[in-house]
């Protein structure tokens, strides 16, 4: 498969302005100013290729939505290359957005005192959209997307989770075969952000669309992307598929039991005591928590000691989450 | 082109969509032209001529300067540094087309827009209340259409200039209302540049001020000959031309620096 986007070596730098202290300092500052030059993005590389979902993920601030912006052709790079659809998205920017679709989940593409067909409308026209193609492509995509009702109120009675929709909607119009999201599901409700989920792995189904999609949700990462690509500081710090990450920072399974009477923690301890268990009860709630190694064998051992010997009022058996795993990343800051 | 008329459309719309704003535009420029009309009667007094304009002459002046200034003016400088300044030029960056020439066809609605629905009643009001005097020879009004075309394309062309700084000093609020009433000054909306000092108006005319709306309500009036309003329109044309570099320059510079405020 070809690669439809190749990042190499690729860095932004930034100016950060420091003010100096007390009125002297704001007099000085007005004939020199002390700055430091700060790399948002550090000498990054990666590629993609057709038909890939991609979850770049990072920290607030590691640099995401600077490199989505320098791919997107409005941010010009410092050094370092980009080539996204053969072309580098700023010099050729023009003809270059034709290709792509974004969405910025904190920033509305639409235009705010008018109808949502108005500014479908003119984006059609800016895109050069055909009338055939755009009643097939977009019937399908106001359809699948439920925005029918909507379209003839303006975008400022529209609620989040109907404005989203609009905009996911506004970017898909020339049906670009490479679609950038940065944080689409910020602010939304379970059900617009399933709803959204599905339209676009059925987008990347039917015409391979290329996705690549920052948010700090991992969920959306868990139920799209095979891939992510994990930023911390300015640089890479991983770049495979989710599997491997979960497995290879998985901490085991924990088992959490609540019991009907009351039971001593010395006590399950001594009855599991040849098996390799760590044991842990939360005080308030009564919840005795076992972390064991993720093994079916060592599990139902554990289960069966302490099923024999209590009565059971609740069993959970929680895997490690993908949150806590890249929560552990950040804190380690590496892979 | 068509998305360049298509966003003209939009303009339209979005005008459309604030009714209020219609209508108490209408009633301020009213205002205005009844404010400089008592204005002036009283500077004229029992003076039948002053600098050449009579009192009729200038009344109409006046009228014309301001309607004509509903068609060039814009807040093009002031949209593109809150653009700016809040990240949303990102999402003009992002679509094909060119930001500088879609603002300017934003303000070409927003102006034709006001030069039919703004402008025409508005005359019409201020027609029936104070002595103006219309000519009525096609050719005078020609050129005067030419004339503020030219007027709209130096005006945006000074407005894209001051929003582009906002690229480099971030935020030039300043700068924009500085700009705004040198022009009211020296465009000649206040005043005709004929009531300047003798050196002032030497200086005018190595400025482009001159060409927003002195020009065009002078041929008007018929304070200017047939062939000075030529010349006028000749030198009007000369500053759209030359005001276009440095937006061209500067608009390259800016795309290098540009920073995305507000993530």
């Amino acid at each position: 498969m070809e690669n439809v986007m190749e990042v190499k070596d690729l860095r932004k730098e930034f100016k950060a302005y420091s003010s100096r202290t007390g009125l002297k300092g704001a007099f000085r500052d007005l004939l020199t100013r002390n700055y430091k030059v700060i790399p948002a993005v550090n000498d990054i590389n990666f590629s993609v290729r057709k038909g890939e979902m991609v979850g770049y993920i990072g920290e607030n601030g590691a640099g995401k939505s600077t490199t989505i912006k320098m791919l997107t052709g409005i941010l010009t790079p410092t050094s370092g290359s980009i080539i996204v659809n053969g072309m580098n998205p700023h010099k050729e920017r023009e003809k270059f957005v034709q290709t792509i679709g974004v969405v910025f989940g904190q920033r509305s593409q639409l235009w705010w005192d008018i109808a949502v067909q108005e500014s479908f409308r003119l984006l059609k026209k800016v895109y050069k959209v055909s009338d055939a193609d755009y009643n097939n492509h977009m019937g399908h995509v106001i359809r699948t997307l439920d925005i029918e009702p909507l379209l003839d109120k303006p975008v400022r009675k529209l609620s989040l989770g109907q404005r989203m929709r609009c905009e996911l909607a506004a970017a898909l119009i020339h049906n670009p075969p490479l679609l950038f999201l940065d944080e689409p599901t910020i602010g939304l409700d379970v059900l617009v952000k399933l709803k959204i989920r599905d339209f676009l792995k059925e987008i990347n189904e039917k015409y391979q669309t290329t996705i690549l999609l920052t948010t700090h949700d991992l969920s959306d990462i868990e139920a799209l992307c095979e891939r992510v690509i994990l930023l911390d500081e300015g640089s890479v710090i991983y770049d495979g598929a989710l599997k491997n990450l979960q497995e290879k920072w998985s901490e085991g399974k924990e088992l959490k039991f609540q019991f009907l009477e009351k039971v001593d923690i010395t006590a399950v301890k001594v009855l599991t005591s040849e098996l390799p268990v760590k044991w842990e009860l939360e005080e308030k709630e009564q919840v005795f928590t076992a972390t064991v190694e993720d093994s079916g064998e060592l599990i139902s051992q554990v289960i069966a000691k302490v099923v024999a010997a209590y009565k059971i009022k609740d069993i959970k058996i929680n895997e490690t989450s993908t949150e806590e795993i890249i929560r552990n990343i950040y804190e380690k800051g590496a892979v | 082109m068509d998305k360049y008329f298509e966003m003209i459309r939009i303009r339209f719309l979005m005008m459309l969509a604030y009714r209020t704003n219609y209508y108490t535009g209408i009633l301020i420029y009213s205002i205005n032209i009844g404010a400089y009309y008592f204005l002036w009667s009283a500077i004229y007094g029992s003076k039948e001529h002053i600098v050449g304009l009579s009192m009729t002459q200038m009344t109409t002046y006046v009228a014309v300067s301001w309607m004509a200034r509903a068609f060039y003016f814009n807040n093009l400088d002031r949209e593109m540094a809150v653009e700016i300044m809040d990240g949303r030029v990102a999402i003009e960056l992002i679509r094909p087309y060119n930001y500088l020439g879609m603002k300017t066809m934003q303000g070409l609605g927003e102006g034709v827009f006001r030069l039919f629905f703004f402008s025409a009643p508005g005359l019409i009001i201020v027609y029936f209340i104070f002595p103006i005097q219309f000519t009525w020879d096609p050719s005078v009004w020609g050129l005067f259409a030419i004339s503020i075309l030219l007027s709209f394309l130096i005006n945006t062309e000074l407005n894209l200039l001051t929003g582009i700084t906002t690229f480099f000093l971030y935020n030039n609020s300043g700068l924009i209302r500085a700009k705004r009433v040198v022009i009211d000054l020296f465009s000649g909306l206040l005043l005709p540049i004929s009531f300047f000092p003798g050196w002032a108006q030497e200086v005018m005319k190595f400025l482009p001020f001159q060409g927003i709306s002195y020009f065009p309500s002078m041929i008007v009036t018929k304070g200017f000959s047939h062939h000075q309003a030529l010349e006028a329109i000749l030198q009007q044309f000369v500053w759209v031309i030359l005001l276009f570099l440095p937006i061209q320059l500067l608009w390259y510079f800016a795309k290098k620096q540009l920073i995305i405020q507000g993530g």
